[in-house]
């Protein structure tokens, strides 16, 4: 183990596919590297706890989601993706681009997070604000509200919002 | 010569790392972990990995697209 340990808390305010990446990513490397890891799960990003996980992208008001195409980089006009049933299509194809590309699902990293004993603290206000239930959310999770998180991010040496 | 080879190709980033860090578990301490890998941020992020673990990274190479590193584990 490092000689000085550090150690990281993460604020997980979004829930769709693309932005459940960026804090997953970072909560299992620091674990790999040995830090101590905490995430507070709160509005949007509280349903990634969930057990069963439903994520999808969102192309409305994304203009820089381009996906790559025969070549090219291809993003959709902001009227088309009012359409019903386009964020699903992009869903689609992000998901196969990841599987393609080699890159974890975040069910995948989730259960790293799990097995590397990322504490996970989902927000109680959020949950009584959109009626979810501890009973649907994964195992080993705590609950808690801002002071819970406040303790934590003081004794942290990183402390990321995302 | 390396106790345990890793195969983390095809695998893009966090999974090299968070794989490596599994498969260390199983290298007993001072034991070389050998690791082949195809992303090409895996040479930084292991170098990184290595400098905060504290483990060793005692060679890396590159051949025809696959990455290897020899990471001696610390004692």
């Amino acid at each position: 183990m490092s000689a000085e340990e550090k150690s990281m808390s993460i604020i997980v305010t979004k829930g769709s596919l693309d932005w459940a990446y960026p804090p997953f990513i970072l909560a299992t490397t620091a674990a790999a590297m040995g830090l101590p890891v905490t995430m507070f799960f709160t509005f949007y990003g509280l349903p990634l706890l969930l057990k069963d996980l439903k994520l999808q992208v969102t192309a409305a008001g994304n203009p820089a989601m381009k996906m790559p195409m025969a070549g090219m980089h291809v993003g959709l006009p902001n009227l088309l993706t009012a359409v019903p049933g386009v964020d699903a299509m992009a869903s689609v194809m992000m998901k196969n681009l990841i599987k393609k590309k080699g890159v974890a699902s975040i069910d995948e990293l989730r259960e790293a997070a799990v097995e590397s004993e990322v504490r996970m603290i989902g927000c109680q206000m959020t949950m009584d604000l959109f009626e979810y239930d501890k009973k649907d959310m994964i195992d080993g999770i705590d609950i808690g509200g801002a002071a819970t998180y406040i303790e934590c991010a003081t004794q942290a040496d990183i402390n990321l919002f995302i | 010569m390396a106790d345990h080879t890793l195969d983390a190709k095809g695998l893009n980033c966090p999974l090299p790392i968070l794989k490596a860090r599994k498969a260390l578990k199983e290298v007993p301490d001072a034991g070389v972990l050998e690791i082949l890998a195809t992303d090409p941020g895996s040479v930084a992020d292991f170098e990184a990995f290595c400098r905060q673990t504290g483990n060793e990274l005692l060679e890396h190479s590159e051949d025809d697209g696959v990455y290897r590193f020899l990471i001696k584990k610390a004692a």
